[in-house]
């Protein structure tokens, strides 16, 4: 008899997160911590230049240093690994770089040895001989130009339904192109009472986890275990066995607790790698990035993003034209996909009868960039929603009302032809309104303090197609068991899986064990990533838990007791094999439905569902040095039910304060070689403390997602969207100066105000 | 053995221990050696608190602090304030608040905010932010944090 059963619903309790108690003292299980016998470390020499080829490399004064057991360069890796290209989009990286490098920061030999501060000191004397070779930095000009080409042929990989398409092309550093076609935009802005022309970037940003990336490979006879902080345990089993021509049943791969993810850690990393040194040196190797090496690893996209937009004279936005060049690095990791993904909503949440979108994944010779919190998205909301301030503002109109009169509303077909439904674009809206007082006067300040105020809202598409499968057992006391392949990184999936299963099955969350992710053990999970887990593998866990009860139904039958759900489940049991023993198994999967798009890049299903968020900032400006200080920020978010909220409102905090980084603080800086400046938190400053608004608020707003599991939806990544266009038009309202590149620093805003008053400042930035 | 290697013996967590450590060994590669994993590398130059240790009294960043100055100290970890299966009062305010995330830089606040309240149980937010400076999470669980260190430092002022 199971005691914990409950009729209390488990839905929308504030519960601790399971791993609370380990992670405040200190217990916490992650890859970071795993010491295995006979583990030899790894380090990384990398390359120095953005673009060379490689004429040598001397292994021997590194390979004679005591302690250490092997130096590893690419030839070593093709004897055990012969195509060793990997990657979820393109088979465009090799696990070392082979005759070429094609950034700073690529791995091209690895010091082996017991001791990780004798491995340290012997990849300093791996000497690499190369003949530089010009290189391309800038996306426009990467996509425009083709005297410098990253890669010679293209190498889609096939992985994903939907990139199929994507031929394998010669002569271009484009790796994708997405394209929309709805309506007739020309004649649009023929008839057009006002025509706006903008252009907006994005800087490239770094995730810096602050557990930094870590893989383990472990070699055991015809098999291997792969430990590994990673958001996509059963990607890396399905590309490790490809790589290495072996079973998926060969590789296990094994994820504990991840200290932040954020999109670094997804897809495959450092496991190649890792998989490769270990059946080289035929013992365990750990591969563990120091924070410096993290910058290179894998980036968010630098966008340059040209925006055009046909308005009639009553402020309705009648055509737009987006152009959307992302920066893609010298190895595409997922950002054709990225590409596509944001493209589908690169025109804003509103209702355009005409709207043509052209998106490019453009390779460059920078670190790779990838998926990072929002996917895209708070790249393209920067430009739309900067340049819907600035179109009210030429109009006269007040930006809430502007974004009010063009809003794309539920049951309106969207650009793409699918139709919106249960986005809470409105309702959002108005709570970020009413809590910054839209309605009433603000105080501007005076003299040189001068205040001003904006907002900003977005909305994403959730990724499809994927597939989650989760299981759930009951053992022989009745006490049951999720397994899933959602990886724990700090949002709280989990204790939201919990949740769903406990709530279906009678029980307190608490009382279900929730498994991390193991190959042979977990069900497949495509990756935890873009706010998928809460609806699609809670829809699956809710799935499996009803299979659950279905499986105790007929066991109840079978042994001809009655059926009381979760509650005599080890009553049932010990009726059938006569003692506690046995186990109920329960599954279910989810697959949500998805259409790819057409020629035009339509459809009429690109996404199960919408995911809303919003923000409102005040700002005040010092007009004397353009210091400004956030007075106050109001994020909401529409995330259907929250399952948890006291997760929720981490989760809608968390990801607005991790955005003021890229919105103020964080910049890649680069020179004009591509040496990376700044690759340390000692000059690359991420939010601290003191960086937190003065005042800050929160809100999900009552609302419903159809489809998802007890009407729930994601939200990880929905609290990012509308932050750093409200920042511009913040300080554009408070000192009538507008920033169109990020970050919005003191130094832009003080050579903006330079310029305002005809005295600009002299251009001392080299960045390429 | 290395000929620079030095026997140093101190107090981890009340326990006495005896360790062979090189010059360029870090306390923290000391205290994560004897198997005490709540102290973390992450920027590795002293500047996020994730390496947080305590000696004789005064947190440290362990990541840049040489294992050989820990000789004859008190060093005390993360995993050394549960007693008896009780939380610290700042663990139990962390848990209550939802102070955390992904909480790889959770021991390090709690150790620092320990340290605040020992000086100052009723801080302002303004000090607390100032405290904490040092303190860095990219989760950005940083509202949650300022409410637990108020929250422990009531309960500790209404437990005295």
């Amino acid at each position: 008899m199971n005691d914990t059963n409950t009729p209390e619903r488990q839905v929308g309790r504030r519960i601790d997160r399971l791993e609370s108690r380990s992670k405040v003292t200190g217990t916490a299980d992650y890859t970071h911590n795993v010491v295995l016998p006979r583990m030899l470390h790894a380090k990384i020499v990398r390359s120095v230049h953005a673009h060379a080829r490689i004429l040598s490399i001397d292994t021997s004064a590194a390979a004679a240093v005591p302690g250490v057991v092997k130096v590893v360069t690419a030839q070593d890796v093709m004897r055990v690994i012969p195509d060793p290209h990997y990657g979820p989009a393109f088979h465009d990286q090799p696990i070392l770089a082979i005759d070429k490098v094609r950034h700073i920061g690529e791995p091209v030999a690895v010091v082996l040895s017991d001791d990780v501060h004798i491995a340290e000191t012997a990849a300093a004397l791996v000497s690499v001989e190369y003949e530089v070779l010009p290189a391309v930095f800038d996306e426009v000009q990467a996509a425009n130009n083709t005297d410098v080409l990253v890669h010679d042929v293209l190498r889609p990989a096939g992985t994903f339904p939907d990139l199929k398409h994507l031929a394998g092309r010669k002569g271009t550093n484009v790796a994708l192109d997405y394209r929309l076609r709805h309506g007739d935009v020309k004649t649009a802005f023929a008839q057009a009472a006002h025509v706006f022309d903008h252009t907006f970037r994005t800087q490239q940003v770094v995730h810096v986890p602050l557990e930094p990336m870590v893989s383990i490979a472990q070699p055991l006879d015809r098999r291997i275990i792969i430990h590994t902080a990673s958001q996509s345990p059963s990607f890396v089993r399905l590309e490790i066995a490809r790589l290495l021509g072996w079973a998926e049943n060969q590789v296990q791969v094994k994820t504990r607790l991840l200290g932040g993810g954020f999109g670094a850690k997804l897809y495959i990393k450092l496991e190649a790698l890792a998989v490769a040194l270990a059946l080289i040196a035929h013992r365990p190797v750990r591969v563990a990035l120091t924070m410096e090496e993290q910058f290179y690893m894998i980036t968010k996209h630098a966008t340059t993003f040209r925006i055009r937009s046909a308005v009639d004279a009553d402020g309705r936005i009648t055509a737009r034209h987006c152009e959307v060049y992302w920066n893609g690095g010298a190895y595409a990791d997922i950002g054709p996909r990225v590409t596509q993904k944001s493209g589908f909503t690169a025109g804003g949440p509103y209702d355009i009868a005409n709207l043509d979108i052209d998106s490019y994944q453009v390779y460059t010779n920078l670190p790779p960039a990838g998926a990072f919190r929002g996917f895209g998205i708070t790249q393209v909301v920067w430009a739309y929603e900067s340049q819907a301030d600035l179109i009210a503002h030429k109009l006269g109109m007040d930006p809430v009302a502007f974004r009010r009169l063009n809003l794309l509303e539920n049951g309106r077909p969207h650009a793409t032809g699918t139709v919106l439904k249960d986005a809470g674009l409105r309702l959002v809206l108005d709570r970020v309104a009413s809590a910054m007082d839209w309605d009433k006067p603000l105080d501007r300040g005076t003299g040189t303090v001068r205040r001003g105020r904006g907002i900003g809202l977005g909305f994403k598409a959730l990724v499809a197609p994927t597939t989650s499968v989760a299981t759930i057992t009951a053992g022989g006391d009745g006490s049951c068991t999720l397994l899933i392949s959602t990886v724990e990184m700090g949002q709280g999936s989990d204790t939201a899986m919990a949740i769903v299963a406990a709530d279906v099955l009678g029980l307190r969350a608490e009382d279900i064990r929730v498994v991390n992710p193991d190959t042979d053990v977990t069900p497949y999970d495509m990756a935890t990533l873009g706010s998928r887990s809460t609806f699609s593998m809670g829809n699956a866990v809710k799935q499996a838990a009803q299979d659950l009860l279905d499986k105790v139904r007929a066991l109840a039958q079978e042994v001809g007791l009655p059926f009381e759900g979760t509650r005599n489940i080890s009553t049932l049991l010990k009726k059938k094999f006569g003692m506690q023993a046995g186990t109920v198994v329960g599954t279910g999967s989810f697959v949500p439905p998805y259409q790819s798009p057409d020629a035009d890049g339509r459809s009429p299903d690109i996404t199960p569902n919408w995911m809303v968020g919003g923000t409102g900032i005040e700002v005040e400006v010092d007009t004397e040095t353009g210091q400004f200080r956030i007075v106050r920020m109001e994020n909401v978010v529409d995330c259907g039910t929250p399952l948890n909220p006291k997760v929720v409102q981490t989760q809608i905090t968390g990801a607005a304060i991790q955005q003021l980084g890229a919105t103020f603080l964080e910049k890649m800086e680069f020179d004009a070689e591509g040496q990376l400046r700044n690759a340390s938190f000692s000059e690359y400053k991420i939010p601290g403390i003191l960086d937190l608004p003065h005042q800050m608020g929160y809100a999900a707003v009552d609302s419903q997602q159809s489809t998802g599991p007890f009407g729930a939806k994601g939200l990880g990544e929905s609290g990012c969207f509308g932050v750093a266009s409200a920042m511009a038009q913040a300080i554009d309202d408070a000192v009538g100066v507008r920033i169109v590149s990020l970050p919005i620093t003191p130094e832009a805003v003080y050579r903006a105000l330079a310029e305002q008053r005809g005295e600009p400042l002299a251009n001392t930035d080299s960045t390429p | 053995m290395s000929t620079t290697s030095t026997l140093i013996q101190f107090r981890l967590n009340g326990e006495p221990v005896s360790r062979q450590v090189e010059p360029h060994h870090t306390l923290l590669e000391l205290v994560r050696e004897c198997g005490l994993h709540g102290a973390r590398e992450s920027c590795g130059q002293g500047l996020c608190g994730c390496c947080t240790i305590v000696v004789n009294g005064q947190a440290v960043t362990g990541c840049i602090y040489p294992a050989m100055h820990a000789e004859g100290a008190e060093v005390g970890t993360i995993e050394g304030l549960e007693q008896d299966g009780q939380l610290d009062p700042v663990q139990q305010a962390f848990m209550d608040a939802g102070a955390l995330q992904c909480g790889f830089c959770t021991p390090g606040f709690i150790l620092m905010a320990r340290q605040l309240l020992q000086q100052n149980s009723e801080p302002s937010d303004h000090e607390i932010r100032h405290f904490l400076a040092g303190n860095l999470c990219r989760c950005g669980a940083y509202p949650e944090i300022i409410e637990a260190v108020k929250l422990a430092g009531q309960r500790m002022r209404a437990a005295a």
